[in-house]
């Protein structure tokens, strides 16, 4: 395989929910769903609203189970069909080789801020001292106030929660980066900030995939936009549902 | 020490009948070192008897329950009363959702951490009482109430010496049955970060009861969704939440209250 191989592969990936408790209606969301990622690369998914991005970025992550297709991503030498990986599988990419910027923070009880970043970056190999230095830099960036840094943040405001959760996201190394909208609560001292970050870790190598509603953020970092609505099949309730 | 890609513990079509009832069908799992698996459904589907058979309180009617020890799987069944009393005692812990059941209430908070001590061999007194300590302070037990019983403390201060007692013997599987159940929602709290903390500090496997679906997303890779004693949908504990197929699953996840 030559390094040049993509990192993720996505091949007629489809997705459907059976409601069960609304009669067992099927909303079918994805169909066919085709593209490639490079590494170095930053592709956003585009398209109107509820046809189906988050969903793809979802059963990119194991999230959302795949009913077709394939997710192929390349670790190393390997590659690895998410479609069909064991859970203990998933959680070890997850580890290593796949990191995610959700829209919102899952906060865990009585953890620091600061302690929740230096664990994504503990996770991907750094010793305790690196994570907390790397942990300690990102939250500086994101103009995370130092006095928060200790602090568990459900009690933060949204978008100092988000910049938490960004941070996290950076902190591992992970080859391949999900991000969902990562600046949708931000002002534009920190937007810009991100796309700092996005472009660093584009140098370094890793292949990101998107959903970028801010323009200025698509005309700067995205590579290339991937249109969902082009796969059809998808459901506009869908989503929504979801 | 077992490789991380071996399991540690295989259940296979793990059965057991009261009489005519059914109370738990064919039930097969594997679960590896440090990884955590969390058994839900609702009251009576059956998951603390699973409980009660993958740990040996009960014998199954039906199945195995395989267990690695130097490196080799051995049915349970074969085992000894006092090699399955020593596995208990030492390879295992299993967590009470009441504490009364895994403590003895009216001995020392010290005495009854080291208890299981004594039980694998250790006689010095001195180092029983420094690993009394020890993990005392680990469960955020003052050490001064080293010698108090827990009659005399709170309910998340009797759930976290449990912890404690079945900690202290390094343990590589340990089984809990509704650890948070019986109490206030701010002590859960600071219940479940010690948990979560130690069982990823000391690569625990777990195998973790409850109905309360918050505390298995926070605490565990895997889930079993349990429904008239048997597993109806296994996988990957945040695609089971986010993404449930089967009909009594997507019940489960609609009905909690969002905070």
């Amino acid at each position: 395989m030559t390094h040049e191989a993509p990192l993720i592969e996505v091949e007629g990936l489809a997705k459907s929910f059976t409601l069960h408790l609304q009669g067992g209606i099927v909303l079918p969301v994805l169909k066919g769903v085709t593209f490639t990622v490079r590494a170095g690369e930053c592709v956003a998914l585009g398209g109107p609203s509820g046809i189906g991005k988050s969903s793809i970025l979802k059963a990119v992550f194991g999230n959302y189970r795949a009913d077709q297709g394939r997710i192929l991503l390349r670790d190393g030498d390997s590659k690895i069909d998410l479609a069909e990986a064991e859970p203990r599988t998933v959680i070890e990419l997850r580890r290593r080789l796949v990191g995610y910027v959700s829209q919102f923070l899952r906060v865990i009880p009585r953890v620091a801020a600061r302690d929740i970043v230096a664990a994504a970056a503990r996770e991907s190999g750094a010793t305790y001292n690196e994570a907390l230095g790397t942990a300690e830099a990102l939250l500086k960036r994101l103009n995370l106030p130092e006095r928060l840094w200790s602090l568990p943040p459900s009690t933060f405001s949204g978008g100092e929660q988000q910049r938490v959760n960004i941070a996290r996201g950076f902190a591992g190394r992970h080859a391949i980066l999900l991000l969902d909208e990562p600046t949708a609560s931000l002002d534009a001292e920190n937007r810009a900030c991100v796309v700092k970050l996005i472009e660093e870790r584009k140098r370094a190598g890793t292949a990101i995939l998107g959903i970028f509603h801010d323009t200025t953020l698509r005309e700067v970092v995205v590579d290339r936009v991937v249109d969902v609505g082009e796969f059809g099949a998808s459901h506009k309730l869908a989503e929504e549902a979801a | 020490m077992t490789p991380r890609n071996t399991p540690l513990l295989v259940a296979q079509g793990v059965t057991k009948y009261y009489g005519e009832r059914l109370a738990c069908r064919d039930v097969s799992f594997a679960i590896h070192p440090g990884e955590v698996i969390a058994v839900v459904g609702e009251s009576g589907s059956g998951k603390t008897t699973l409980l009660a058979l993958l740990s040996q309180r009960l014998k199954l009617s039906a199945g195995s329950v395989s267990y690695r020890q130097n490196g080799d799987l051995r049915d349970l069944d074969g085992l000894t009363e006092a090699e399955r009393r020593r596995l208990q005692r030492t390879d295992w812990g299993f967590v009470h959702q009441d504490p009364r059941e895994g403590l003895r209430m009216n001995v020392s908070a010290g005495a009854n951490v080291g208890e299981r001590l004594m039980a694998t061999g250790w006689r010095h007194y001195g180092r029983i009482r420094n690993a009394a300590r020890e993990w005392l302070t680990r469960v955020e037990i003052d050490e001064t109430r080293i010698d108090d019983a827990p009659l005399s403390f709170s309910g998340g201060m009797r759930q976290r010496l449990q912890m404690a007692k079945n900690l202290v013997t390094h343990p590589r599987l340990v089984f809990m049955d509704e650890p948070t159940g019986g109490l206030d929602v701010s002590v859960q709290a600071r219940l479940l970060d010690l948990i979560r903390a130690l069982v990823a500090d000391l690569g625990l496997a777990a195998i973790i009861v409850t109905h309360d679906l918050a505390v298995a997303r926070l605490l565990s890779h895997r889930i079993l969704v349990m429904k008239n004693g048997e597993v109806i949908e296994a996988g990957l504990t945040d695609r089971v939440l986010d993404d449930p197929r089967e009909a009594y699953t997507q019940l489960l996840v609609s009905s909690v209250l969002a905070a």
